[in-house]
């Protein structure tokens, strides 16, 4: 087996090149992010998490939504690192991680981490929410190495 | 249960084009090749490409992921008087041995008597299958994937890995392995893409695109096109070949597993997993067999670690098991017995995706064509079944065994 390649800083992707879009079932999640609030979609009838938001509870049916301020933090629960930027396919050296969200049982966001080296990311590491401004006036949230 | 349609049809007739590198069809179009592959299946099955009366695709009758399959245009171009079944799985590859199933389901309900399933797949500039994802406007749903740069297959089949990793001690020598064991069953095939054998210490020297997987992890990017015909075990008797025999057959999956890598939410143990558990569960009912009753695996491999998990899905191995079972040659094929090594099933004889060809999963239904009938290059000896799985992947995927004559 190789040695571990040693990456250097996990680099976040710049949120000029980042885009998303909404619908009535999406948009309070992406309405908080710009007041650097996270949420999660949460049944008012169950309390069952889902994500993405959707428009139905998947658990009971209802529509009713809660959408709780949540903490903040979270913990990897997988990632990859990438060496490529997507948008032009230069070297650049990022971590997508797969997170659990804390105070948000079974919701996960997929994000950027940084804070630290790409080879220093694992499964298990806390992180907390950090705030990206995408295009359109929207606001992503990225997490940094608690 | 024995499953009601067991035994009831069989494909007859499998035809192909050459096996272009990515881009290198050019002048030919996706019907012309599509039409060279569909007019040999007829004629390895004996039948005239009139006959032809059934349409039963996958991936949401897509050729390649932005071409589309037309079944009146298929008509115009081909003759077929009249076609009486038309009809297709959903989503992408993984649903690809499951078209079997789906043209059963029209030849048992005499709707039609012969149904053809045709992938064909050409990657102009434009048309580069591994940036769908990124490449694909943002909606409402990828709206919540995509910004993480989680652009390509390869990047979110490596978030699986690296938790089965990180699980079970699973190791990329596993990932190597299966990459290894899988070229050594190229090396006599005329048409395969990727031919030398491969070391360790090339295997370690391959690009990491997406740590933990190389280059050599991703399987490669063709242009073709494959079909294959699939009719009545009646007819089937006065075809050219000996049939094979459709033995059991499903699609779909749980909603644990659900839109899968293009969602991440799906809980422990599904997400280190190929999704195929629950497909895998069905057609060992189905049937009454199981993972050692297999002759031969022809097991979609668009991705080394996914094969992995599947072996552990269908059991060849316990769950967690999979880097060692590979890591004792049991995938390995031994040409001197043909046979499998260290009491295993040989996985991928033809080479797969990763070695041979990538026309999304429609090579495996033709090596286990051509193992159940005793006409494959690399032969398992007295081969009477054969497992056809298809690509892990948002549901449906798909499961397929094929039995001797």
């Amino acid at each position: 087996m190789s040695e571990p390649i040693q990456y250097g800083p996990a680099l976040l992707l710049p949120g000029q090149q980042i885009r998303i879009t909404t619908n009535p079932n999406t948009e309070p999640f992406w309405e908080a992010a710009k007041e650097h609030k996270l949420t999660a979609c949460q049944c008012a009838a169950c309390g069952h998490f889902r994500m993405p938001p959707s428009a139905y509870c998947p658990e009971c049916s209802s529509q009713e939504v809660n959408w709780p301020t949540l903490p903040g933090t979270a913990t990897v629960f997988s990632y990859v690192v990438c060496n490529k930027n997507p948008a032009n396919g230069e070297d650049y050296i990022y971590v997508p991680v797969v997170v659990d969200l804390d105070g948000a049982p079974g919701a996960r966001l997929n994000a950027n981490v940084t804070g630290c080296n790409a080879e220093d990311v694992h499964i298990g590491m806390k992180v907390v929410v950090e705030w990206t401004e995408i295009q359109d006036g929207w606001v992503l949230p990225n997490f940094r190495k608690a | 249960m024995a499953w009601a349609n067991q035994d009831k049809t069989a494909i007859v007739g499998i035809g192909a084009t050459d096996y272009y590198v990515r881009g290198k069809s050019w002048p030919r179009t996706i019907n012309d090749m599509a039409g060279e592959a569909i007019l040999k299946a007829c004629a390895d099955a004996g039948i005239s490409v009139k006959d032809i009366d059934g349409f039963s695709y996958y991936s949401t009758a897509g050729a390649g992921y932005l071409d589309k399959f037309d079944t009146a245009s298929l008509m115009e171009t081909l003759g077929m008087p009249n076609v009486s079944f038309s009809a297709t799985l959903t989503s992408g590859g993984g649903g690809c041995p499951g078209a079997i199933g789906l043209a059963t389901a029209g030849l048992v309900n005499e709707d039609c008597k012969y149904a053809v399933t045709v992938m064909a797949l050409q990657q102009l500039p434009q048309h580069r299958l591994g940036v769908v994802f990124g490449a694909s406007a943002p909606n409402p749903e990828n709206s919540f994937l995509q910004p993480s740069g989680l652009v390509g297959p390869g990047h979110l089949m490596s978030v699986l890995a690296r938790r089965h990793m990180h699980l079970y001690g699973t190791t990329q020598d596993a990932f190597g392995e299966i990459v290894m064991a899988t070229r050594a069953n190229t090396h006599n095939r005329p048409k395969a893409v990727r031919k030398a054998p491969l070391t360790k210490e090339e295997y370690d020297a391959s690009v990491m695109l997406a740590d933990p997987l190389r280059r050599l992890d991703f399987c490669l990017e063709t242009d073709g096109a494959v079909a294959v015909i699939t009719t009545t075990m009646d007819r089937a008797k006065d075809c050219r070949h000996k049939p094979a025999v459709v033995h059991a057959c499903a699609h779909g999956g749980q909603r644990e597993w659900g839109r899968a890598f293009a969602w991440m939410g799906m809980p422990d143990p599904h997400f280190a997993s190929s999704g195929h558990k629950f497909t895998a569960d069905r057609v060992w009912a189905q049937s009454g067999l199981s993972a050692k009753d297999m002759d031969v695996a022809l097991i979609y491999d668009h991705f080394s670690p996914m094969v992995l998990m599947q072996l552990e899905d269908y059991g060849f191995c316990e769950k967690g098991e999979g880097n060692d079972y590979v890591l004792s040659g049991k995938i390995r094929y031994d040409a001197a017995t043909g046979k499998g090594v260290n009491g295993g099933v040989p996985v991928n004889t033809h080479g797969g995706n990763l070695n041979e060809a990538y026309i999304i999963g429609m090579t495996h239904i033709v090596e286990g064509v051509e193992q159940v009938r005793g006409t494959a290059i690399n032969q398992v000896k007295d081969a009477e079944f054969a497992l056809v799985s298809g690509g892990p992947a948002s549901l449906p995927v798909s499961s397929l065994i094929l039995r001797s004559a």
